[in-house]
């Protein structure tokens, strides 16, 4: 026999990869999306165990230390009532992380039920909710948000209001196009066919199908989410001082720029562009995922 | 003679797009008896979908039925209320369809879509649906049903992947089960595979079959009677054997002439090619008068009267009907 042909000695191993080795090859291959994801866990757990973490109370002052640079005492530095600057900034993660996960998550909800339901039946409805969305995706999202919390009112369940509102409408239109697609599937019509009343087509068939694409712009909400919150604050709506919020201490400090002390903006400044960037990267590394398992 | 268990009366189904409607089903006539095969057959755009989805009634928005019957078990399910069809649908008539993978939803477990078909029209717990669901994927000739029950569609081949459908179609066992092409985009062995277990389960489970298909070579091995459709009308029914060993419309000739056989070269006649025209929906009288070669006056006048040759043998044509008309 052709020695090529013949198999070479020794045992041809199949291997098979567990669901944990095949997830460590993918963090390898994604490097992106895991860096962001790592850093958003960060976050979590800072949300979670900061005030655990946090020297000081959030407003504790500190009037013989006003505007200290930072220290082993005060790591971050103090601002002008000799606040911690450190203890703020982790008591804001859980603040700023709520928000964030609020206003995804109803968005997500309501748009996509919505842009589901539209998109399914149809008719005179759907001609009114697409109007109604074009309306709202008139005016860019912080201007919306802004004079929704001009409306509603300085408090934090109304900024959380305000902002959620501003991005319904995207959830609503992906979930609509996605569904329009669906619900040409056999499957829709399978599920009919054996007896399935429409509204659990619709639910439970159909609106999981047609979340993909609502789901990849949750990860980006959450990112302009807490941009949206803090650019609110930093403009005196929504969260007002004395709250420690990252907008709030961003505004705060911006008025000690040209005096030089540069702790009091620079650390709540960066926990947002380091939160945000993280969740863009997770954002664009799940749509080219996504897309890549749809072949 | 025994009650046919369908019996599908001069259906007419118009289609609506922006300007006009146009019949595209016109007066579609046939029936299935109890615990029989049924073949429908004829070429791509002949009706034969669009009439199971009638009969399911899963029609597309744009489509509405004008006139006709369609009895099961003597009740008209035309005039069924939605709510009413519901209980219809999976426990009287069923239906496989063309591509299997579509028709499964990717996002759900393959024995959990078996499962969930049981409880729609049993008072079933849910431990003891799922126990039955790998039954029904077992007898539907999945080995190793347990785990494959825990698959999703897109671990399933396609084969699998009608094994699995047969079994959440017959979960209830309807009455009747349309197979709409049942094996298209499958291969050749498993083609012959799921043609035996569909054939199988019928005659096991006593339901009818009405098998859609252009396959005239699995009608023959399959069905006991036939009907062929052409631009959405019938135009000849008959037993399969009778059928194929006397023809009587030109359609039916010429499709039964255009089977290729291995043992003989395969040559194009030009007296027994069918002329190059589209199908023709607009004609008041036969809609194949303008392929086909007899062509009389009278066949782009009126359609014409359906003409008993035989027992269960019938052909709508004006040349079987000299005289007679």
């Amino acid at each position: 026999m052709d020695a090529a042909l013949t198999p070479p000695a020794g045992r041809i191993e199949v291997r098979r990869r567990s669901t944990w080795s095949r997830g460590l090859r993918a963090v390898g291959r994604w490097r992106l999306l895991s860096f962001g994801a790592l850093l958003i866990l960060g976050y979590v757990f800072v949300a979670l165990i900061g005030p655990e973490l946090a020297p000081y109370e959030p407003n504790a002052t500190h009037p013989q230390a006003t505007l200290q640079e930072p220290s082993p005492a005060f790591r971050f530095g103090t601002d002008k009532f000799g606040r911690d600057i450190f203890s703020r900034v982790l008591y804001a993660t859980r603040l700023d992380l709520s928000i964030a996960f609020s206003v995804a998550v109803s968005a997500f909800l309501v748009g996509a039920m919505v842009g589901g339901l539209s998109g399914y039946f149809g008719g005179v409805v759907d001609d009114l909710v697409m109007r109604l969305v074009d309306v709202l995706l008139a005016f860019p999202a912080f201007i919306l948000a802004m004079a929704l919390t001009g409306i509603l009112g300085d408090t934090i369940p109304n900024v959380i209001l305000a902002i959620s509102i501003a991005y319904v409408p995207y959830f609503i239109r992906l979930t609509r196009g996605e569904m329009l697609r669906v619900r040409t599937m056999q499957y829709a019509d399978a599920a009919v066919g054996v007896g399935n009343p429409r509204w659990r087509v619709v639910l439970v068939h159909l609106l999981p199908n047609s979340l993909t694409p609502a789901f990849i712009q949750l990860t980006l909400v959450l990112g302009w989410a807490i941009l949206d919150a803090a650019g609110l604050a930093f403009l005196g709506l929504g969260i007002t001082p004395p709250t420690a919020e990252w907008g709030v201490m961003v505004a705060e400090g911006a008025q000690r720029i040209i005096t030089g002390e540069w702790w009091t903006w620079l650390f709540p400044g960066l926990a947002i562009v380091i939160i945000a960037f993280a969740f863009s990267i997770v954002g664009d590394g799940l749509r080219d995922l996504l897309a890549r398992e749809e072949r | 003679m025994a009650e046919p268990l369908l019996r599908v009366q001069s259906l007419r189904l118009d289609i609506a797009d922006h300007e006009r409607s146009r019949s595209i089903l016109l007066d579609v006539n046939f029936d299935v008896r109890p615990n029989e095969v049924m073949g429908l057959v004829g070429e791509s755009g002949s009706g034969k979908t669009l009439t199971a989805l009638t009969i399911m009634r899963l029609l597309p928005p744009a489509a509405s039925v004008s006139e006709g019957r369609i009895e099961l078990g003597g009740r008209d399910l035309l005039r069924l209320t939605e709510s009413e069809m519901r209980q219809v649908r999976g426990s009287k008539v069923a239906m496989i369809f063309q591509n299997p993978r579509a028709a499964l939803n990717p996002l759900m477990r393959a024995g959990d879509q078996v499962a969930r078909a049981l409880l729609l029209h049993r008072e079933l717990s849910r431990a003891e649906a799922r126990r039955q669901a790998v039954e029904l994927l077992r007898h539907a000739g999945i080995s190793d049903a347990e785990s494959r029950a825990r698959a999703y569609p897109h671990q399933l081949s396609g084969g699998m992947a009608q094994r699995v459908l047969i079994a959440m179609m017959l979960a209830c066992r309807p009455d009747l089960l349309i197979a709409d092409e049942p094996t298209t985009g499958l291969d050749v062995t498993i083609q012959a595979q799921i043609f035996e277990l569909i054939k199988k389960l019928q005659a096991e489970t006593g339901a009818s079959l009405l098998l859609i298909t252009h396959d005239l070579g699995v009608v023959s091995e399959v069905c006991q009677r036939v009907a062929v459709m052409y631009a959405g009308q019938i135009m000849e029914q008959a037993p399969v054997a009778e059928l194929f060993h006397h023809p009587s419309h030109p359609y039916t000739e010429r499709l039964l002439g255009s089977i290729l056989r291995v043992d003989q070269a395969a040559e194009l006649d030009p007296s027994r090619a069918i002329a190059f025209a589209s199908i023709d929906y607009d004609n008041p009288g036969c809609r194949f008068a303008n392929r086909c070669p007899y062509v009389l006056e009278a066949c782009w006048v009126r359609r014409p009267v359906p003409r008993r040759l035989a027992e269960d043998h019938i052909v709508y044509c004006h040349l079987r009907n000299e005289g007679a008309s």
